[in-house]
Parts: C-alpha cells; sequence; structure tokens
C-alpha cells in the first residue's frame, strides 16, 4: 500500500511588541465512551433523561455501594488505544481522586492516574494536501464523569443532576505537538473522526461528549526544537490550562486569546503562573479559575474497591483484528483504487457514512465521476437542505445511475444535473425518467447533422464570421443545442459543426 | 421451655429441626431477654415485629424439611450492615435515621438461609474504636463484671459481643478491619472469626478500610462460627474484590484431630512487658495444641514491629475517601444553615456535626497521609511494609506451617473511660496482635481459653493459610475442647 508523505505545517506565529512568538499545545481530550451502561454501574448513560433517572445506588454513592467495572467500556477504551496506533498496557490500575463537589457524589472520581490503559501513540492530523501534523499520544486513560450541579434554576439553591455521573470518559492525552490553533481544532476533528470510526464515542460536543482541556505556552522561535530534543520542558514557557471547551471555535479562539495574554506578560517582563483558566466567549478572554491557594491536593491513591485491570493479550489481538479501515488507510487506499486526488479523498472519507456511500456509488461507474458528482452536486444540495448523508433522500444506487447514464453518453452532464435534481426532488429510477420525459441525447448523427445544417443556413452572416475566426464555431455549438433542448451530444454537435464550417 | 436464648446455633438447629422447638420461641425468648438488657447497650434499633415475620416463615420452611443449617435462627446484626428498610447508621450522627434500600450480600445471604435478624447492634462510630466508646448511640457495657466499673466490651463490635456474650442471641455478625471481630470476642469470652479477605462480601457494609474489611461471625462456639460463616460466605459479582471459590462445609472439616499439624508460635509477638496472665494463657494454649497431637514450632514474623504504624496509616487513608460521601447532599444529616451559606459551610458544619471525634481524628489523619509531599513518605512506605508482612506471613506458611498460635489482645477488658485521657495510641495497642492478619488479608479466630487473675475471659488467636478456614477452625475447635470455657458472665443487667 501506498503512504502519504506529508509536510510538517510550519508553527503559528504572533508577533509581539518585541518578538515574535511561536504557540505550544498540549490537549487533554475527554471523550465519553459509547456505551449504554455506566464505567462501574448498571445505570442507563442515555442523554435527555429526567434529571437523576439514570441513578443507580453506586452512582449515588450510598453507603456500603461498590463499583464494578463495565467489561465493554474497557474494550472501547482498547479499541480507541489500537485507533490511535498506542500501546496497550495489560496490565492497569483504578485510583481515587478526592475533591468535595456535591455533583461528585463519592467525594472521588474514579481515574487511572498511575497506570492507565493505554500507553503511546500518534495521530496524524490533516492540515491541507500534503501538510499534516503528527501529534504524538502520551496516555489514555479510563475514569468516570461527574455529574451536573445548575445553579440558574433558584435564586437561593443550586440543584444536582447525577444522570451523567460515573458515565465513562475516556481521557486522551497528547504530548505538546500541536503548534496553533487550527492544529488544536484539527486534532480535535481527527480524534473525533477516528473514534467515530471506531464507535467508540459519538462525538457530540453539544451534548458534552467531546470536551477539551488546552494547555497552552508560547516561547520564542527555536525553543520547541530544544524540547524535542532534550525533551526537557524548560525549554519552552510556562503552560496555562484552559479547562472544559466544547466547541472547536471556541478552542481556536481561546488558544490565540491565551497566547496573547501570555505574550503581554513575557514582553512586559513579568512571568506566566501555571494556573487553570476558563474561557469566556462572551468576554474573549480568559480569566483565572482558582488561585494558587484554592489550588485541589486530590490526595490520589489506587482504589481499594477495585482489582488491577489485568487484561489478555488474545482479547487485545481479538479486537485488533476486527478494527474497522480507519480514516488513514481509507483516504489512501480512495486515493490508489478510484484515482482520487487527496482532497477529495480527504473529503470523503471526513466520515464512515459518506465514504460509504460513495463507494456504493462508484461500485457501478467510475470512481473519479462518482466522486465529483457525490462532492459536488449531493454534498452541496444536502448542505442546501441542511440534511446529513444518512438523510439524503437520493440513494447512492440513483445517483450511480445518473453517473452511468453520462458515462454511456446517453445524457448530456448538463441533463444530468435537471436529472438529479429530479431524482432527488421527486425521488423515482433515473432511467425511466430518462425515458419518459424525453431526455435522452441525441446522438443520431443525422438528426445532428440536420440541426447543424438549419442553423448554418439561417445564419449565413455567422458563417463568414466563423471562417475568419474559428473560435466562433462554439457559438453554433450553442445554437444547435438549444435547437435541441440540451439533448443533443456535445461532442457529435462539435464534430459535425466544425465539419459542416469546413473549419 | 426457658432461656431458649441460651442455646448455641447447632443445639437450636437440631431442635428447630426435631420440631422440640419453633423459631417463633426461640426469637420470642431472645426478644424479652433483649428488652430486659438495655443496660447493655447492645441492641441500638429493635425489629421484634420483622424478626417474628421471618421466624413464622422459618418455622414454615423448617416443617417442609430440608432447611438450611441457619433457618429459624435469630441473630443480631451489626449497625455496620446496610438493611433494608431498617436503620443502618454505622453509629454514627452523620447517618441519623438512614435506612437503605437495599440489603447487604452478607445479611441477604444470611436471610436466604432462613435467619431471623432481631435487630441492629451498636459498634464504634464507623467501626473505629477497639472501646465501644465512639458510637453516637452511647458505649455498650461488657456483661463481664468483676467489680462496680463498667467495662468495655471492646470494639469496634462491641454490641454484638455484648449481645452474644449475654444470650440476647444466639449469634451476630461483625465485621473487622483491624481486629475489631477478634478483640471484641476475646474481651467477652467468644468465639470472633475473621475470613480471609475476599470471602466474603462487601457490598452493602459500610465501608471502613475497604482494603482492610471482611465480616465474620461472632458466636458461641467455634462450631456455630463454621456454620455461620458457611452462610455469609460466598462469591459476590457486586463486589470485585470478592473471591470466586466454593465455600467448604466448614462444620463437616470439625473432626478436633490435629495430629501432626505443625502450630508455629511468632517469637515477635512476645512484647516487652507483656501480662504474665497474657504469657501463661498463650503457653497454656500452646501446651493444649502439643497434647492434642499438634507440633509446635517457633517462626519469625520480623516485620511484625512495623504493622500497627502501617495499619494506622492505610486504615484513615482509606476511610478518609470512604467517607467523604457523608458531605449532607443525598442522604442522612444535613446541618442546619443560615442565609448566605455555601456548601462550603454546609460541608463542614455538617461533618463537623455528624463525626464524631475519633472518626474525625483518622479522617485529618488519612487526608494527611495522602497529601502532596507527604504520600510518598506516609502511604507509600507503609504499602511497602504491608507487602513485607504479606510476605513474612507467605513464608512461614511456605515451610509447612499449618497455622499460627497468638494471644488475641494484650490485655483483658478494661474499664469504661479509662483510656479516655490516653494518647489514642494507647488505645490502637489493642489491634497490635490483630492487624498483621488484617493487612495480609488472613482468615483468624479468637477462641477464649482462659482468664486473667481478675476473673475476665482472654481470648487466643489462631491465623490460617489463606481460604483455610476449615483447617483454622479445626484447630481452634481442638483447642475450645481442651480449654473447655464455659463461663458465662452473671447477670446483673
Amino acid at each position: 500500500m501506498l503512504d502519504l508523505s506529508f509536510e510538517s505545517p510550519k508553527p503559528k506565529t504572533i508577533p509581539g511588541a518585541k518578538y515574535d512568538w511561536e504557540l505550544v499545545i498540549g490537549m487533554e481530550v475527554h471523550a465519553q465512551v459509547a456505551s449504554t451502561s455506566k464505567l462501574f454501574s448498571g445505570a442507563s448513560t442515555e442523554f435527555g433523561n429526567e434529571p437523576n433517572s439514570n441513578v443507580s445506588f453506586v452512582d449515588a454513592a450510598m453507603p456500603g455501594m461498590l463499583p464494578v467495572i463495565n467489561e465493554f467500556c474497557v474494550e472501547q477504551a482498547v479499541k480507541t488505544g489500537l485507533g490511535l496506533k498506542a500501546k496497550i498496557n495489560l496490565w492497569s490500575a483504578f485510583d481515587r481522586k478526592n475533591y468535595f463537589y456535591p455533583d461528585l457524589p463519592q467525594g472521588y472520581q474514579i481515574s487511572q492516574l498511575y497506570h492507565p490503559i493505554v500507553g503511546e501513540g500518534e495521530v496524524i492530523v490533516d492540515m491541507e494536501p500534503g501538510i499534516a501534523r503528527k501529534v504524538r499520544i502520551e496516555r489514555i486513560h479510563m475514569e468516570q464523569d461527574a455529574g451536573k450541579s445548575i445553579h440558574d434554576m433558584d435564586p437561593n439553591m443550586s440543584f444536582v443532576d447525577l444522570n451523567r455521573t460515573g458515565v465513562c470518559l475516556m481521557e486522551i492525552v497528547s504530548r505538546p505537538d500541536i503548534r496553533g490553533p487550527e492544529e488544536a481544532a484539527a486534532y480535535v476533528v481527527k480524534l473525533r473522526q477516528i473514534m467515530r470510526y471506531l464507535g467508540t464515542c459519538d462525538g457530540n460536543m453539544q451534548n458534552g461528549n467531546l470536551r477539551a482541556d488546552v494547555n497552552v505556552s508560547v516561547c520564542l522561535p527555536g525553543q520547541y526544537e530544544k524540547y524535542l530534543k532534550t525533551n526537557d520542558f524548560s525549554h519552552l514557557g510556562i503552560r496555562c490550562e484552559i479547562k472544559n471547551m466544547n466547541s472547536m471555535r471556541f478552542i481556536q479562539q481561546a488558544i490565540e486569546v491565551e497566547a496573547r495574554r501570555q505574550i503581554g506578560i513575557l514582553e512586559s517582563g513579568g512571568v506566566v503562573e501555571q494556573e487553570t483558566r476558563l474561557y469566556d466567549p462572551d468576554k474573549g478572554e480568559t480569566r483565572s479559575m482558582r488561585s494558587k491557594e484554592e489550588a485541589h491536593d486530590y490526595r490520589y491513591f489506587p482504589d481499594p474497591d477495585l482489582l488491577p485491570l489485568e487484561i489478555e493479550q488474545t482479547w487485545v489481538d481479538d479486537i485488533a483484528s476486527n478494527l474497522p479501515e480507519l480514516p488513514d488507510e481509507k483516504k489512501i487506499r480512495f486515493i490508489n483504487s478510484y484515482k482520487l486526488t487527496e482532497y477529495d479523498a480527504g473529503v470523503l472519507t471526513a466520515d464512515i457514512e459518506s465514504a460509504d456511500f460513495f463507494e456504493e456509488v462508484a461500485k457501478s461507474c467510475e470512481g473519479k465521476l462518482a466522486a465529483n458528482w457525490v462532492i459536488n452536486e449531493l454534498f452541496g444540495r444536502l448542505k442546501k437542505d441542511d440534511l446529513s448523508i444518512n438523510a439524503s433522500p437520493m440513494s447512492p444506487g440513483q445517483l450511480a445511475s445518473i453517473i452511468s447514464l453520462i458515462q454511456s453518453e446517453e445524457i448530456s452532464g448538463k441533463i444530468a444535473k435537471d436529472l438529479f435534481e429530479i431524482v432527488y426532488v421527486e425521488g423515482g429510477d433515473p432511467n425511466e425518467i430518462v425515458d419518459s420525459r424525453g431526455m435522452k441525447q441525441v446522438t443520431d448523427t443525422s438528426a445532428i447533422e440536420k440541426a447543424v445544417e438549419t442553423v448554418i443556413n439561417d445564419n449565413p452572416d455567422q458563417v463568414e464570421k466563423a471562417k475568419m475566426n474559428p473560435k466562433l464555431a462554439g457559438w453554433f455549438v450553442g445554437q444547435v443545442m438549444k435547437a435541441t433542448g440540451g439533448k443533443a451530444n456535445p461532442k457529435s454537435v462539435n464534430e459535425i459543426v466544425s465539419k459542416k464550417l469546413s473549419l | 421451655m426457658g432461656e431458649l436464648n441460651k442455646l448455641t446455633i447447632s443445639e437450636a438447629r437440631d431442635r428447630l429441626r426435631s420440631k422440640e422447638i419453633s423459631s417463633v420461641e426461640l426469637t420470642n425468648s431472645c426478644l424479652a431477654e433483649i428488652d430486659a438488657a438495655d443496660p447493655l447497650g447492645a441492641f441500638v434499633h429493635k425489629t421484634p415485629e420483622l424478626a417474628l415475620a421471618q421466624a413464622e416463615n422459618a418455622d414454615e420452611r423448617l416443617s417442609q424439611g430440608n432447611a438450611p443449617d441457619m433457618c429459624g435462627i435469630p441473630l443480631g446484626i451489626k449497625d455496620l450492615f446496610c438493611t433494608k428498610g431498617v436503620e443502618s447508621q454505622a453509629a454514627s450522627r452523620i447517618l441519623e435515621g438512614f435506612k437503605p434500600e437495599y440489603e447487604s450480600t452478607v445479611s441477604q445471604n444470611l436471610l436466604d438461609n432462613g435467619t431471623v435478624m432481631l435487630g441492629k447492634l451498636n459498634m464504634d462510630e464507623f467501626a473505629m474504636g477497639s472501646s465501644n466508646e465512639t458510637s453516637v448511640y452511647g458505649d455498650v457495657i461488657n456483661p463481664w463484671k468483676i467489680d462496680e466499673r463498667n467495662l468495655t466490651p471492646g470494639g469496634s463490635s462491641g454490641g454484638s459481643a455484648a449481645a452474644v456474650a449475654a444470650d440476647l442471641c444466639l449469634a451476630a455478625t461483625g465485621t473487622d478491619t483491624g481486629g475489631s471481630i477478634r478483640q471484641p470476642a476475646a474481651f467477652t469470652g467468644i468465639v470472633g472469626i475473621k475470613p480471609t479477605y475476599g470471602r466474603c462480601s462487601r457490598w452493602g457494609v459500610i465501608a471502613f478500610a475497604s482494603s482492610l474489611d471482611q465480616a465474620g461471625p461472632m458466636t458461641k462456639t467455634v462450631r456455630d462460627g463454621a456454620i455461620m460463616l458457611e452462610a455469609m460466605a460466598g462469591h459476590d459479582p457486586k463486589d470485585s474484590t470478592s473471591v470466586s471459590l466454593p465455600v467448604p462445609n466448614f462444620e463437616a472439616m470439625l473432626t478436633g484431630n490435629i495430629k501432626g499439624k505443625r502450630i508455629g508460635i511468632p517469637k515477635e509477638y512476645r512484647l516487652e512487658g507483656m501480662p504474665s496472665e497474657i504469657e501463661k494463657l498463650w503457653s497454656d494454649g500452646t501446651e493444649m495444641l502439643r497434647l492434642a497431637g499438634a507440633k509446635i514450632e517457633d517462626v519469625s514474623l520480623p516485620h511484625t514491629k512495623y504493622a500497627l504504624p502501617a495499619y494506622y496509616v492505610i486504615a484513615p487513608a482509606e476511610a478518609s475517601s470512604n467517607l467523604a460521601r457523608y458531605d449532607g447532599v443525598r442522604y442522612g444529616r444535613r446541618a442546619a444553615l443560615s442565609s448566605g451559606d455555601g456548601i462550603n459551610e454546609m460541608y463542614e458544619r455538617t461533618r463537623a456535626e455528624g463525626f464524631g471525634s475519633e472518626v474525625k481524628r483518622r479522617v485529618m489523619i488519612g487526608t494527611y497521609v495522602l497529601s502532596a509531599g507527604f504520600y510518598d513518605a506516609y502511604y507509600n512506605r507503609a504499602r511497602r511494609v504491608r507487602a513485607l508482612i504479606k510476605e513474612d506471613f507467605d513464608k512461614v506458611f511456605s515451610t509447612g506451617i499449618d497455622a499460627i498460635l497468638t494471644p488475641t489482645t494484650p490485655s483483658a477488658a478494661f474499664g469504661l473511660g479509662e483510656m479516655s485521657d490516653a494518647d489514642p495510641v494507647q488505645m490502637y495497642l489493642n489491634d497490635v496482635f490483630t492487624v498483621t492478619v488484617n493487612l495480609a488479608g488472613l482468615p483468624g479466630v479468637s477462641v477464649p481459653t482462659g482468664f486473667d487473675k481478675s476473673g475476665l475471659p482472654l481470648g487466643l488467636q489462631v491465623i490460617g493459610r489463606p481460604w483455610e478456614e476449615a483447617d483454622m477452625l479445626n484447630i481452634a475447635y481442638s483447642l475450645e475442647q481442651s480449654a473447655d470455657f464455659s463461663a458465662k458472665p452473671s447477670k446483673w443487667w
């Protein structure tokens, strides 16, 4: 298989008053594991239920309740690790992260600090054809989500919804390999794409199923390369962590804003304090979430209610052998077997549904043509109606029929667009529609010749001009097409016009 | 008919099966004794109606034949066990009025065997204590008395021990994190078994220190302990630390024949300044086993002296986290708040009012040893010590030693209030012979074998190999027969 070679993008630089600064970004992405029940209890994970209806005794931390690991969640984490080409740790363990908050009933979150289930991996983040960033993954661990505190329902009271409490999250921790706001967003997009391919996270950011903490620091050019060489973080700037971002737009804005804040501090001779910050999109600023004095001491220690998690290599191998084709592989295959451009292959493999739709179309027609029609016509039309590919009123079979009609020169490209609109809006079999509405291209040369002759005879002046300037032949072609209602085969028309005008 | 409450489980079982007595009669006898025993402070929530309904069901089941051994046997249940619809507060104010909607696996196993629950038993708050003086319900008084002083029944399962010793019930459940079954058993002249960690489910037992907590039976005889343990034990998928192993018929293994068994006497348990009566008790017990045909061997458990400090790091560390859930948000007590108070005031006031001083002390110790900068020096070091202690036992058992004999406690029951001004460490020393067993996850049983010079009961501890409770109990049974301890406290209440 052919591999795609790529170059790294240039890091984003932000000019300060004195220097140009580079950005260094690491991310912790919290992805909710797609599973029907929670990490340590049998309660449902369904979104949008009545508050506190997905709550078991374990989730509510009733006295004497104990966690029991959900094997499916483990499988999903392993699958995700394999999808990120990461090392799977056959031995991992759970730790308690202790802090008090009403939406954390146990008073601790069960997480994996010391021994995560997934170790080092990597993600190729495509920026544009031929340009991509390789982001190293440090680890993925499993942990419980917290519930939701609601402070705006009553002037005096807060409310707590435990539906989300105990839902399994994967925390995907990257190395500080991301070098700009666009890369950060593209990184999250790529992670989401991979997890959607794997079926391990639905990636719904609106529901909070995918959130990111972003670590941002700035440094002068050359420092990052020193860090890479030595793995010594002191070459980099001091970072701030911006918590809980749940939109691609905010991620980019927050990074930009935070970097400028840090540059301002550094250029005026100050020191950036390592701290946790929140991004306020309304004000367009980040602000400190808690001061040093309020910093939590989480008192991590191994959860004594749970045994270490030991999994078998054969089980991992089994999961690995059943992995679906991943985006990078699919893209390369599309390029190779359908002769697509990297750009087109990228668009078609953005999500698995589009890729599947395309392949279904391409089964019975030419690949390149299929890609053009799916991307330019179908996606455009769907976008106009704000529909997803799953909701497409046109089936792959219908589109393939239209494309086949073009390929066999039974209809012209122009007619094909009309036919596309008819099939899209009214449905039906394209072949029947073409027959019943007389849309077939005229390939009968005698009929075309007749039409050409009529146009030539009716326009002697134009004939004269065309003989002086052969480019004017196009005018005759257009007139013939008009006269035939667009059904004449343009290639034949061209040839016959040239012949008759003796050009 | 009288004094059915004084029966052992095995006697009652035989008489229930022969229809000589009914469970309702047996239960009524116990209920009457319980009502007359309020001064002991053992039962804190009585459930007579529930008990009689269960007794009637048991009688029905017995009449159909093939009823389990424990069918119809009236028991007391330690307040640490969650019992459906019945107050379960771990003797803490913070769980005031808490009635769970679920039944702990162990108490459910007992109910499935047809037992009768007479009520809930007093204990040290959250099982933290060795004298049953930290309970929100007040002290439990040891039925044993030698002068006007009120004595401690030990702790934390003090209510269970007192209730069994005073014949308020035929047996009781206890839990043991550092000696909480065995020490009170020794102080009250009864048998207390701490099974191998993982033998009994912890599900529904209010957690103190998860890696150490084990439930076990507190009974009048070793045979009763064997019968009851079988009913309590078993794999529970709801407890990840419970072990999937078959539960043997422990009673059937009680042959009393211990010929050729190799019994280890650990020299490190011979503490400096140990009372001579404890020395004598231990050597008498050793002699009894020798006479019964066992081979006595000196063994060494070199890390023993580090056990108590390690225990008092690990147990509070786990407790500080386990008790974080008692925050006034969802159940139990919530402190009254004034306007303008926020969540921090609610936490602080609720926990300040809800927890007693010993619980607070341990939560603070635990928080400290887990905090940044101290974790390695305390918690991690304690874990390493724990591993070494386990290794000590593994080595001894790998030489073919079948069981280890030690005293259960360094003294007999002391007076209530006597330790109140002492350094808390003095109180913690009560656990010096028992905590090693919890740290190593081993089974241990305390058997009453003698008295101190004032006539108070003393116990010896038999420590078994992991999962070899049957063998351990058979050795305890032999010891029980040789010691022939049959004394009962005289009724003063």
